[in-house]
């Protein structure tokens, strides 16, 4: 087996030592190269859920209307919502663990750069093995939680539920890969002196998502995997005349969907407590209490997930006890947004747009919870259960929240990522379009739930009342959509006429700024080691006797550690993560389409494990890397 | 520091390997895995339609499965010793335990097709009902795993032979395998506890005999 992979290996792929160009995209293990690979596909997905919804508002823009069919409706609130969820904000969050996380807890890279490749190349076609169901007679239209027996193979014949189940199962590998990859990396290679109390609030949420990740995707995996079983081999989980129960669906659905909620909230409110103390100039206002109110969010968010469920029928007792754990859970959250405003008190306030985001998000997020509190009273959630209040409930906690909060990390880290400076003014007057054009398009949906209009519906009559403010929401979309439009804008100017950022632009607290933007492709010529909380901060100022920070003289160390650059021996790119992903993904896409399909990818997928778990991770013919600064 | 960067045992901050760490954290996820299989199987099994007018659970044989449990539990025993002499680096000792651990996991599978076998003569299949799906598919991917790990130790067999310098000197790759052998071997405990012994309680299976 070793002596064919040798020999096949060196046949078909040398390995790509010092690669360039699109091979060296390809076949990158550089966890800052596949950050910024996360970040343009989940942007590239953003767009397209956001065509998605756009659809849906046009639609929705006027009564009676006729615009979309109802087929190709059920297909977009179905594929919007997957997108935006697996497609968009979990890989904007994994793009910031993979650009961030390594810089700043100190280390070169992650703790698995190969299987960090590996898990984006599975996301990006488990994304398309999803997407790809469009061309192949309809993508899925059941809903992003696709309840069962809708999903049965009677209310749903064709394969756009089977590309759901697939795409889903591929994105879960994907998913559970980064996950471990990131734990590790935490718990492992933070720098020396960095005890996990001292460890950024942002890697402190990020582990606390990877460990969500973790424990909820099985869950989900078996769900889809139970349903995949009752649409291809004749089983009967769901099947209600065999006496199952769908209901079991739902719990087990909501058991990883839950979970889930916080998964996509978590990464932001980690950015946003790196970027409320960097431009108030001051630490963070309780960080023990915000990291164990992390902490706690993620424990309690598996304790709520019948919330979703208040209207099945569980009875009082069940729905009594998921809705006080639900107002608990608020209880950890608000502490966090006291935290998030108490470190703003007293601060030198500097209005950038990365301050502007996070401040959007801290008061969004607020309007967010609190309907979201609203529904813990399940006689109330009964009221609003599957209405556009619910609508407007989950687009302020995760436009208004994780969106928000994915901005405010896009504007801050830019400049480390690219090493230019964005356009200031174009990016306070994206995030006026975009705060104005979200409160425009989602508040109205609280009066119109209020009003008892259904969701996933594809047109209302005329007499209902609702036009008014549906053709209102559906005005502020053009608002988001021309907010974007200006951030593609400052992208592209910012590429052309950026001014250069330096190390440093924001005066900030943590290590990845220590280093130049962007940063050399082993990140640290020596390791730091850290004293504090904050511990770039603490290189640059001791505190006075009033509190205030005092500049410290730079010291001759800089000038020393200059001469150290050589042998450091980074991890070699390689072609297998990008194979076995093609494998997965051909082995699941073989079960919709041709058995043959499966079998093909399965021998990849097994060539690849074999060449892969046999090839070092560092060539032996590698140059070393002191020659390479800054190169994407 | 700088220097220091490129031995095979990385420093860490825990002093854990990362590979063992991430060993771990995957088998935190089958936790999950299996626990959402066996909650399934849990729930579903008396709302099944009754197969030759008993209640499903009759057609379980424990005594026969009482042996493969316990073959499965004496292959544990033998990756114990594979992972010992692995670390004395005694490359005879360990191939012999090594295959010895996959032997017994091979016999523990070749157990669960003549019971497999069993039940579709009987007419229990994964479509007959409530029952058969939610117990094929929990032990089906035990079984799938369980293949995987005997894949993965036949693979050390043969690694040893041709690229000796990564298990010798490197015990962590056997510990590994190892941890995930045992994790398979404890999950098949539970299952053996909840669906075979804990299933069979109260129940009357006589008239027929299955």
């Amino acid at each position: 087996m070793v002596a064919a992979n040798e020999l096949i290996g060196g046949v078909l792929a040398k390995r790509p030592v010092a690669p360039t160009g699109v091979v060296g995209w390809i076949t990158t293990i550089d966890h800052k190269r596949i950050g910024i690979l996360y970040g343009v596909t989940a942007f590239i997905f953003f767009i397209l859920g956001g065509i998605e919804a756009f659809l849906m508002r046009i639609q929705l823009a006027s009564a009676d209307s006729s615009l979309v069919s109802p087929e190709v409706y059920n297909q977009m609130f179905t594929m919007h919502g997957t997108t935006m969820i697996f497609l968009v904000v979990m890989p904007m969050g994994a793009a910031f663990f993979n650009f961030v996380i390594p810089l700043m807890i100190g280390a070169r890279d992650v703790a698995f750069p190969r299987l960090n490749a590996f898990s984006y190349w599975t996301f990006l076609f488990g994304a398309i093995l999803l997407n790809i169901s469009f061309l192949t007679g309809g993508a899925p239209n059941v809903g992003w939680f696709g309840y069962s027996p809708l999903t049965d193979n009677i209310y749903s014949g064709g394969s756009g539920v089977d590309y759901w189940i697939l795409g889903l199962q591929v994105l879960g590998v994907s998913s559970l890969a980064a996950a471990f990859n990131f734990i590790v990396t935490i718990v492992n290679m933070r720098a020396p002196g960095m005890s996990m109390m001292k460890l950024p609030v942002f890697a402190w949420m990020t582990l606390i998502v990877s460990f969500l990740l973790v424990l909820a995707f099985p869950v989900l995996t078996v769900a889809i995997t139970l349903l995949l079983f009752d649409r291809l081999f004749g089983t009967t989980f769901f099947d209600v005349s065999a006496g199952a129960n769908p209901l079991i669906w739902q719990h087990f659905f909501w058991a990883f969907g839950h979970p889930e909620v916080y998964i996509l909230i978590l990464p932001a409110m980690g950015i946003v407590s790196e970027v409320l103390p960097v431009f108030s100039k001051k630490p963070l206002f309780g960080y023990t209490v915000v990291v164990f109110s992390g902490v706690l969010i993620g424990f309690m968010g598996w304790g709520v997930w019948s919330h979703h469920m208040f209207t099945v029928g569980l009875g009082p007792i069940a729905n009594s006890a998921f809705a006080l754990i639900t107002m608990f859970i608020a209880v950890p959250t608000g502490i966090k947004i006291f935290n998030w405003i108490a470190t703003m008190w007293g601060g030198s306030i500097k209005f950038s747009t990365p301050m502007l985001f996070a401040i959007g998000f801290i008061t969004m997020f607020i309007i967010g919870g609190l309907s979201g509190v609203m529904h813990a009273v399940a006689p109330s959630d009964t009221q609003q259960s599957d209405t556009y209040f619910i609508v407007a409930h989950l687009h302020y906690v995760l436009f208004g929240g994780s969106i928000f909060g994915l901005f405010a990390g896009i504007y801050y880290w830019w400049p480390k990522i690219t090493g230019k400076m964005m356009s200031e003014l174009l990016g306070k007057v994206q995030f006026w379009l975009f705060f104005i054009g979200m409160n425009i398009t989602f508040f109205p949906m609280h009066f119109l739930g209020m009003d008892g209009m259904p969701r996933r519906i594809v047109t209302y009559a005329g007499e209902s009342g609702w036009e008014f403010w549906n053709a209102f929401s559906t005005a502020g979309v053009f608002l988001i959509g021309l907010s974007i439009v200006v951030f593609i804008h400052n992208v592209i100017y910012t590429a052309r006429n950026g001014k250069k950022a330096g190390n440093d632009p924001w005066d900030a607290r943590t290590l990845e700024w220590s280093i130049s933007s962007p940063p050399p492709e082993y990140n640290f010529v020596e390791i730091p080691t850290v004293k504090d909380k904050d511990a770039f901060w603490d290189e640059k100022y001791s505190q006075g006797p009033d509190g205030r920070p005092i500049p410290k003289v730079q010291g001759a160390a800089e000038v020393a550690v200059k001469e150290k650059e050589h042998n450091i021996h980074m991890p070699t790119p390689s072609y297998y993560p990008v194979l076995l992903s093609v494998g997965i993904t051909l082995i699941a896409g073989g079960l919709v389409s041709h058995l043959s399909v499966s079998i093909i990818g399965g021998i990849l997928a097994l060539f690849a494990v074999y060449s892969w778990a046999f090839e070092p991770a560092t060539a032996p013919d590698a140059p070393a890397s002191s020659e390479k600064e800054g190169a994407y | 520091m700088a220097a220091n960067t490129h031995p095979p045992e990385h420093h860490t901050s825990t002093g854990l390997n990362h590979r063992k760490l991430l060993m771990w954290t995957f088998l935190g996820s089958e936790c999950l895995f299996f626990g959402t299989l066996i909650a399934n199987h849990m729930i579903n099994r008396n709302k099944a339609a009754f197969i030759h007018d008993l209640p499903p659970s009759c057609i379980l044989d424990i005594p026969i499965t009482s042996v493969s449990t316990f073959v499965l539990l004496m292959s544990s025993v033998a990756m114990v010793l594979g992972v010992a002499a692995a670390e004395r680096a005694d490359v005879k000792q360990m191939r012999i335990w090594i295959l010895a651990t996959a032997v017994l996991g091979i016999i523990f599978l070749l157990f669960q097709v003549y019971e497999f076998q069993a039940f579709v003569n009987e007419g229990l299949t994964i479509g007959t009902n409530l029952f058969g799906s939610t117990f094929f598919i929990l032990t089906g991917f035990h079984g799938a795993h369980v293949t995987l790990g005997v894949i993965w130790l036949l693979s050390l067999l043969v690694t040893s032979y041709k690229r000796n310098d990564l298990l010798v000197g490197n015990p962590l790759n056997v510990d590994i395998a190892g941890l995930y052998w045992h994790f398979v071997d404890i999950v098949w405990i539970v299952i053996f506890t909840v669906v075979y012994l804990v299933g069979a309680i109260g129940l009357t299976c006589t008239e027929v005999g299955l």
